[in-house]
């Protein structure tokens, strides 16, 4: 551990490398963070199962390319089918949790979240699974560091793809009624908003923003079926410290986040790297909580 | 219940649990595990129910006592390299060896889960609500990662506890009894801790936790006590549960978030969470769906387990404990004024 520490420093050039790649990867973060953000904001539901629709995006997408449709293809198609699994799931069991307590919601999302992972564990088996994009590498720096294109890719795409939600929101007129449910959803009814239209929409957004995510995530890393509860723990890690509907804050965390752990696990060893973003969580939980408690607050 | 009644009613359960065994006896293993379902569910309802703390971390108290038991067995009477050779041997452990360490590994479990509860309770108790059970959730999957990445545990590759010295007809009757025995000592306990002040402290938490601070209570010491309680009865009964399964693996059988994680919370509130005997009515349901689930729906049984969940959270919120005290009150010791009660309908 302190060895992999030293190397940092004698060779700047991993530093740079680590820092690349946890950019490139905190982009990702963000998006999916952000359609946490909007469920929570709107709904009072912290979705876990978050990274099951992420996973289930990405699973899409393999399917779309084993067909023999163009990968290009598989982001839009993931988005598509994935808002309507948000729209099929909201309509089955989240309509009956809206306005129920948290913790009922959370329990429900986390069985769905098993659902969804024994239900893709059945389908397209255990194996680690991946796409190839074929896309290859950039070298910089005297060959030291490579970039691969296709992070490139999935980082502009994503941040575009954020870009492109964001401006639905403020300008669209369903996005307007969906910040007007967010802000008072009392009021938001009584001026002639079907807020159960809203929900149903914000939640399959959500599941569609996941998708699409997914997508990315297949051809630049791997999925399997129960690799998704690492997301929704980053999108809610992300969540609390950037706030709900911030995205500067969001973008911001979630490549802070990325390149954290990057880090970690170069310094750790991978086997470490998952117990470090869920240890992160606990931490992070607990600090924000001891500072608060400071102004005799708690979190709330 | 007259108090009289009461009393024959415990007596004849537990000489029906003193002869199921014998009753059953090719059911052991699983009416074993009964009673571990059964001590899971108890040890969540006194956060989860009791106190409104609602807690996915309370398998890895489990998880530590299986490891603590494990690892005492090994060193007990072996070094660790030794140990690999002999691990699945019959006779590389005498019976009172066997029973020695056991014991010894539980004792050592139970007492490394209280420390670690009251550690980890100074930080996280503060927490409320949703981001107690998030981060609760972070923590059980953490304390799996981490014990898979420690080669003195086995990594990710995990443990194998020493072979049973007996009889393999013997070993479903050993557990089975000594799974009861800490299954009921958590009932009588927590029996006395809820019938005393400590109950009226936890709950008033549960109800109001600003409020109970305004009154004087110190809410952090009740709230680690009934944590360290909890994580108590844990510890030793991972120490039993890695011996009965005979495999320790970091994420699918000691820190088992998604399995032992899940349906301990979902057992109390099957059975009613808050009440004493909703638990354990929850649990035997629950254990009992879950084991019809793995004989009739083979390959499709964690799927049917996941929307089961879903299911119970989202129709049965209650419980049937809350089921049975809205319609037959009058089991519980209240009587209704059904004049008042039809008036207040008809208003409503």
């Amino acid at each position: 551990m302190i060895d992999n520490f030293l190397i940092l420093f004698d060779a700047p050039v991993f530093a740079v490398q680590l820092l690349i790649d946890g950019l490139l990867v905190g982009a990702l973060f963000a998006l999916v963070a952000y359609g946490m953000a909007l469920v929570w904001g709107v709904m009072n539901i912290i979705n876990i199962a978050q990274g099951e629709f992420v996973i289930m995006g990405g699973y899409v997408a393999l399917t779309v390319a084993n067909v023999g449709i163009p990968i290009v293809f598989g982001l839009p198609l993931a988005f598509i089918v994935l808002f309507f699994a948000g729209w099929l799931v909201f309509r089955i069991v989240i309509c009956r949790v809206v306005d129920q307590d948290l913790f009922t919601s959370i329990l429900a999302t986390f069985g769905i979240s098993i659902l969804l992972q024994q239900l893709m564990n059945q389908i397209f088996t255990a194996d680690v699974r991946t796409l190839e994009s074929g896309l290859g590498m950039w070298f910089v720096l005297d060959n030291m560091v490579t970039i691969s294109q296709i992070k490139v890719v999935t980082f502009v795409v994503a941040l575009a793809f954020g870009a492109a939600i964001i401006i639905f929101m403020k300008k669209s007129r369903l996005g307007q009624s969906i910040r007007a449910t967010a802000q008072n959803a009392r009021a938001a009814r009584i001026m002639g908003i079907n807020t159960d239209r809203v929900y149903a929409f914000t939640y399959a957004l959500n599941a569609a923003i996941c998708g699409a995510a997914g997508a990315l995530v297949v051809m630049t890393w791997l999925v399997h079926p129960f690799g998704g509860l690492a997301y929704t723990v980053r999108s809610f890690m992300i969540v609390v410290i950037a706030g709900l509907g911030n995205f500067p804050a969001v973008v911001a965390a979630g490549i802070g986040l990325g390149a954290l752990e990057n880090y970690a696990g170069f310094m750790l060893g991978t086997e470490f790297q998952m117990a470090f973003i869920f240890g992160l969580l606990v931490a992070i939980l607990v600090w924000r909580n001891f500072r608060l408690k400071k102004q005799r607050m708690v979190l709330k | 219940m007259t108090r009289n009644r009461k009393y024959v009613f415990y007596g004849l359960i537990f000489v029906l649990a003193l002869a199921a065994p014998f009753l059953a006896p090719d059911y052991q293993t699983q009416l074993a595990f009964l009673w571990l379902m059964i001590l899971f569910a108890l040890t969540w309802d006194i956060m989860g129910g009791q106190m409104g703390y609602n807690s996915f971390g309370n398998v890895v108290f489990f998880g530590i006592g299986m490891y603590t038991t494990a690892v005492t067995q090994r060193n007990l009477y072996f070094e660790v390299e030794q140990y690999v050779s002999v691990s699945g041997l019959v006779d590389a452990v005498t019976p009172s060896q066997y029973v020695t360490g056991m014991f010894l590994g539980m004792g050592a479990g139970a007492i490394l889960a209280v420390f670690i509860a009251f550690i980890l309770g100074i930080g996280i108790l503060g927490l409320r609500g949703h981001y107690f059970a998030i981060c609760t959730l972070g923590l059980t999957i953490a304390a799996g990662e981490t014990a898979g990445g420690i080669d003195y545990i086995g990594g990710g590759s995990g443990m194998v506890a020493p072979v049973f010295p007996l009889a393999l007809g013997e070993k479903g009757i050993f557990f089975y009894y000594v799974l009861m025995t800490l299954a009921v000592m958590t009932f009588v306990v927590f029996q006395r801790l809820y019938s005393s002040q400590f109950g009226l402290a936890i709950n008033a938490i549960r109800d109001d936790e600003d409020k109970a601070e305004a009154m004087g209570l110190h809410t952090t010491r009740y709230k680690a006590v009934a944590w360290c309680a909890s994580a108590f009865f844990l510890g030793a009964a991972g120490g039993a549960t890695g011996n009965l399964v005979g495999f320790i693996d970091p994420l699918d059988v000691a820190f088992a978030g998604s399995t032992f994680g899940v349906w301990m919370v979902l057992m109390a509130i099957l059975g009613g969470k808050g009440t004493m005997w909703g638990p354990v009515i929850g649990a035997a349901v629950f254990h009992i769906t879950q084991e019809l689930f793995w004989t009739y729906l083979f390959g499709w049984q964690r799927v049917a387990l996941g929307a089961l969940i879903v299911i119970i959270v989202v129709f049965f919120p209650k419980g049937i404990m809350g089921f049975l005290h809205h319609h037959w009150p009058q089991l519980f010791g209240q009587t209704v004024d059904e004049a008042s009660s039809s008036e207040r309908e008809g208003k409503a």
